[in-house]
């Protein structure tokens, strides 16, 4: 049904339409959804809130694929094995790997160079409290080349995310791993989206029923 | 740092002394002292190469400096074999400047050129032939017996069962006057040469013992960096070290010649200073300079009439009068050296003396550079030569800038410094190989070969304006345009002309391992390419049909039968091959390729060379690897730009290097030659990046024009 | 001050604790065969091995290596046993010989790791560690070569 009315809406309206629904849907999904929460023990019981708030959710989801394909997120999403650097995302120099637990191989371990802060200066390897690492190789959240559907799907796989629960998926974001995205060091940009704003979404979407965005993203491309 | 005797002074004199002497320097932290004699050994010199202690070890001084190649391995064979000593017994240590180490040809002490190994060919072997005839008439006495009875082996003087070490010879051995003549071994009797011989230095160069410049300490020692003028020519105006010596461990802020200089307790004090120093510049005319605006100019320049750098028949009617021609236009980008040892130099100063620790190619330049800034005499100023971490022409300056620095310092601050470059200083820090730029006007005759051949060249001199522009001829810097003008090929083509271009730049110039040959080789051997495609003909047959050189036929036949060139390759895989002389040497090279998602895979090398005599085989193969990966940096990733008088690049991130995972198989082939002997350190160089153009042609059908590589040129 | 414990032996520095490692190494410990090449990790050359990992120390504070175990090369063997000093000895490896001391303590990670690496286990490992001078070949041979006199009951 919604499919149907986007295809009949043209691009610059659907945003002015989906940011004044989202706007309005906001205060409302927030209020009425909190973490302790039975439902976010399993994407599952998430399920039941899709009828009522699938536009919401997929909105705040095109939100959050912004910053989540933005260099500083994406950069250690890749498809490949070997990290990406830079806001080019090209390939790691030095031959980087994955590693069967994401923390690099032999002498290119990952925390062999990225210490628990960035080190000062352009260019410098990056840091954070967290130890440096991509997602190991049993579970790859490849970011790299996903279309905004293929990712919420993706995010919301147990099988696909580390077996995390919606619950765990809201504490994910807090973790300094991904704080970093918006600290990344001298000369680094930030992703599009401030952390309280990507945050705010991220929950949102989870809130309002996890949706994966179809059709939005097509016409969106 | 005792230092009773000057070894130069010793050297000169020869003959016998006892006692601990020489240099001996402190190596912190259980490190070995190098060059310092056990009391009570006695020494016999009988010259300027080689000591010989009672002990029996033998140690060989080098007029030539270790910074990689070899020689502190290929310069004691030579000793060894004539002198008959035990090879086990063998050291080595670097000469300090003097004239006995002047080079044999090029009359300054100087390490480069590809020349250590030919160069001392024969004073090498002489000095280890001149000391075993005197240990052979001193053992003959000694054991009353004809000299005529005696022989030698492994360090003894041997007449029938009677047999005395060459140790227990020295004192008797150095009151005899050298002969005047001796007679070299003949090569049928070689022990040591031309056969494969392990380094010398491996094992120092493995568990952290070897003392690079940049490892030299003293106590009371401090390390200086220098804030050098972002743009070249750059002086300071300004400066403002306020905050600069509120940095822990700081000492001293002084502005010196070439910039600001922080002296502190460490190179991380004395770093983080600088990089809160507040210097203002004023940037001089240097500072509207650009790259790209250099090659602009250099495109006009080039329709222009140059310096006349060869010709033959007459290539203005004859070029015309082809059916068929070729136009090509060629640029080649500044190139640092970015040897791993950054640049350093150790100065310590007294009121009537300097005291020098560096890696240096051109210590007696060096010498004489800090001795003119100090007002002191040469021999006032020494010089502990160590090893180089890496030279490729970095570590010889017209203008010892990095010791001139060094001593600037000490001289300014009155301290013991240790100046140290950060990779930065370095990238950024001048000396490059020269930007060229060539345009090339070929007129292909009816059989296909080179009827006419217009070649120009511009780019800056490396000698003019530098204490080396006496080597220039009638206004050539034959470094601008060596393999052009001595191409093989031309000397097949009735009709050519060489114009040269040596324009000025605000940029500093240098030799860089294979100098002129790193552009040169690159146009004649993908225009030969070239034309051997146009011709419809194989690149290898077209080839032979224009050279009339033995030895580069030879190695590209080598080559051409060691690599497979008439097999077929794998799907998509693709071959190229470039055969080029330089330094005297003549090596040919095959790249085997792929192109993979946009990206250059190079799968093989297979290098042939004919160096004539190889006295190290191994170290010959060694250096060809060497020079196949430098080649290969540059071709992929080599390149120095700038914009508005600034260098972009600044350390690895932007100017990198050929890692473990891009390295190629290779397989060196030396041809078995009793030809004149060549160098090895260079002749690798120069035919690679044209055996890679000329298999990325074969891939994609395009033909490479500038270096470093272009991403476009990958996209079949 | 800050502990560190480097080959074996104690040291008490007096340094700030973001002064990398490297630098406390060599101008504090005088501990030289450790060296400077790029100072942002781009070249492998100060490579030391904290708690048995490949550590590039031109960017690792030293606070971090505080009580420690830290091994430079001065420490991989007393007397050039290490089997990869060995085959990189007898494969002739060093040119000028500056690149190596963290060639090998690279290396020594990867022997450790992966007593019997494949072209690619070399490539992954090593590949962080660049040398000018191009022995890349050699170091994949000794590193073969070391790997078999491991088998052979060499030491570590």
């Amino acid at each position: 049904m919604k499919i149907g009315w986007y295809k009949h809406t043209r691009p610059g309206n659907i945003t002015i339409c989906a940011t004044a629904i989202t706007i309005l849907l906001t205060a409302a999904a927030m209020l009425s959804f909190r973490n302790g929460d039975d439902k976010y023990k399993s994407w599952n019981e998430l399920k039941a809130l899709t009828a009522r708030y699938s536009l919401v959710s997929e909105n705040a989801f095109m939100q959050v694929y912004k910053v989540l394909m933005s260099p500083r997120c994406m950069n250690c999403h890749p498809s490949g094995d070997v990290p990406l650097n830079g806001d080019d995302n090209h390939l790691h120099p030095q031959g980087v790997k994955r590693g069967e637990d994401g923390k690099g191989l032999y002498a290119l371990k990952c925390t062999n160079c990225h210490q628990t802060q960035n080190t000062p200066g352009l260019n410098m390897p990056p840091g954070t409290t967290e130890e440096w690492h991509l997602p190991p190789a049993n579970m790859k959240m490849v970011f790299q080349g996903k279309t905004a559907h293929e990712l919420a799907t993706q995010l919301k796989d147990t099988n696909q995310n580390g077996g995390k629960s919606p619950h765990d998926m809201l504490e994910h974001v807090k973790t300094d791993l991904v704080k970093w995205g918006w600290k990344p060091g001298d000369g680094r940009t930030t992703p599009p989206l401030s952390y309280a704003v990507f945050t705010k979404q991220w929950n949102l979407w989870i809130n309002s029923g996890a949706v994966a965005p179809a059709a939005r993203e097509k016409l969106a491309k | 740092m005792s230092n009773t005797l000057s070894r130069r002074r010793f050297i000169q004199a020869g003959g016998t002394i006892t006692g601990g002497l020489l240099i001996s320097f402190f190596i912190p932290a259980g490190a070995k002292k190098l060059g310092d004699l056990p009391a009570g050994n006695t020494m016999f010199a009988p010259n300027a190469f080689l000591n010989i202690l009672t002990d029996n070890n033998v140690k060989i001084v080098l007029s030539h400096v270790e910074m990689g190649q070899g020689i502190w391995t290929t310069l004691p064979m030579l000793i060894a074999e004539e002198l008959d000593c035990d090879w086990n017994k063998v050291t080595v240590e670097h000469a300090p400047p003097g004239q006995p180490f002047v080079h044999t040809v090029y009359g300054i002490q100087i390490t480069g050129g590809s020349s250590s190994t030919w160069s001392e060919f024969d004073r090498y072997r002489n000095a280890g032939a001149t000391a075993r005839a005197m240990l052979i008439e001193a053992g003959a006495k000694k054991m009353n017996v004809d000299t005529a009875n005696c022989r030698t082996e492994k360090g003894f003087v041997i007449a029938g069962d009677k047999r005395i070490s060459y140790g227990e010879l020295t004192e008797a051995a150095g009151k005899l006057p050298p002969p005047a003549n001796v007679t070299l071994k003949d090569k049928k009797d070689w022990q040591y040469l031309g056969k494969p011989t392990k380094r010398l230095d491996a094992k120092a160069k493995v568990n952290g013992q070897a003392a690079f410049g940049l490892d030299v300490y003293f106590p009371g020692m401090l390390t200086a960096v220098v804030a050098h003028a972002p743009v070249f020519g750059g002086t300071v105006r300004s400066f403002d070290a306020t905050a600069a010596k509120t940095v822990k461990g700081v000492r001293e802020v002084i502005k010196i010649p070439t910039g600001i200089a922080v002296i502190a307790d460490h190179f991380w004090a004395a770093k983080k200073a600088r990089d809160v120093l507040k210097i203002e510049w004023n940037n001089g005319p240097g500072e509207n300079f650009s790259t790209a605006g250099l090659f602009e100019s250099y495109k006009k320049l080039a329709a222009a009439k140059g310096i006349p750098a060869g010709n033959a028949g007459n290539v203005d009617t004859a070029l015309p009068a082809t059916k068929k021609q070729l136009n090509a236009t060629y640029q080649f980008p500044y190139l640092a050296h970015a040897p791993m040892e950054p640049l350093n130099c150790t100065v310590k100063l007294d009121a009537n003396s300097c005291e020098i620790w560096t890696g240096t190619q051109l210590p007696m330049h060096d010498q004489a550079v800090a001795a003119k800034i100090l007002g002191f005499k040469p021999d006032q100023v020494k010089i502990n030569i160590q090893f180089l971490g890496g030279g490729f022409g970095r570590r010889a300056t017209p203008t010892s800038d990095f010791v001139a620095e060094a001593v600037e310092i000490a001289r300014a601050s009155k301290k013991f410094i240790k100046l140290v470059w950060s990779r930065e200083d370095d990238i950024r820090g001048g000396y490059y190989r020269p930007a060229f730029l060539h345009q090339v006007n070929i007129g292909i005759g009816e059989n296909g070969l080179p009827a006419a051949w217009k070649h120009t060249l511009v780019g800056q001199s490396i000698f003019k304006g530098t204490p080396f522009e006496g080597w220039m001829k009638d206004g050539i810097d034959n470094t601008a345009v060596e393999g052009v003008n001595d191409s093989p090929y031309l000397q097949s083509v009735p009709n050519y002309n060489i114009d040269l271009h040596l324009p000025t730049a605000p940029v500093s110039v240098l030799w860089w391992r294979s100098v002129g040959h790193t552009h040169t080789a690159f146009v004649m051997e993908t225009l030969i390419d070239e034309l051997a495609h146009e011709a419809g003909q194989d690149p290898v047959a077209y080839r032979r049909a224009l050279l009339k050189s033995k030895r580069h036929l030879d190695v590209l036949n080598l080559v051409a039968e060691k690599s497979g060139w008439n097999d077929p390759l794998p799907a998509g895989r693709f071959r190229g091959i470039a055969v080029h002389e330089s330094f005297a040497s003549f090596v040919a090279q095959v790249a085997e390729i792929s192109i993979e998602q946009g990206h250059l895979k190079v799968h093989r090398v297979v290098c042939a060379i004919d160096c004539g005599l190889a006295i190290n085989p191994e170290g010959v193969r060694a250096q060809m690897e060497s020079g196949i990966i430098f080649g290969l940096t540059a071709v992929l990733y080599g390149d120095i730009t700038l914009e508005k008088g600034r260098v972009k690049q600044r350390n690895f991130h932007d100017y990198k290097m050929l890692r473990m995972n891009e390295t190629p198989l290779m397989e060196i082939h030396i041809a078995d030659s009793t030809e004149k002997m060549g160098g090895a350190g260079e002749p690798g160089v120069p035919p690679l990046a044209p055996a890679i153009a000329n298999a990325i042609f074969a891939a994609t059908g395009k033909r490479v024009r500038r270096l470093p590589l272009e991403r476009s040129m990958l996209n079949a | 001050m800050i502990k560190l414990t480097v080959n074996g032996q104690p040291y008490t520095v007096d340094v700030e604790p973001t002064m990398p490692l490297l630098w406390v190494i060599r101008d504090v410990l005088h501990l030289t065969g450790t060296k400077y090449g790029c100072g942002m990790a781009q070249c492998g050359a100060c490579t030391v091995h904290l708690n048995g990992d490949a550590v590039r120390s031109c960017v690792t504070p030293v606070k971090r290596a505080e009580n420690q175990t830290i091994i430079t090369i001065e420490g991989l063997s007393t007397d050039v046993t290490h089997p990869l000093q060995q085959a990189w000895i007898a494969e002739d490896v060093p040119q000028c010989g500056y690149c190596q001391s963290g060639q090998l303590m690279a290396a020594a990670v990867l022997l450790k790791e992966k007593p019997n690496p494949t072209d690619q286990d070399i490539d992954d490992a090593m590949s962080g560690n660049i040398c000018r001078c191009g022995t890349y070949q050699r170091v994949r041979k000794a590193i073969h070569h070391a790997a078999s006199l491991q088998k052979q009951g060499g030491t570590q």
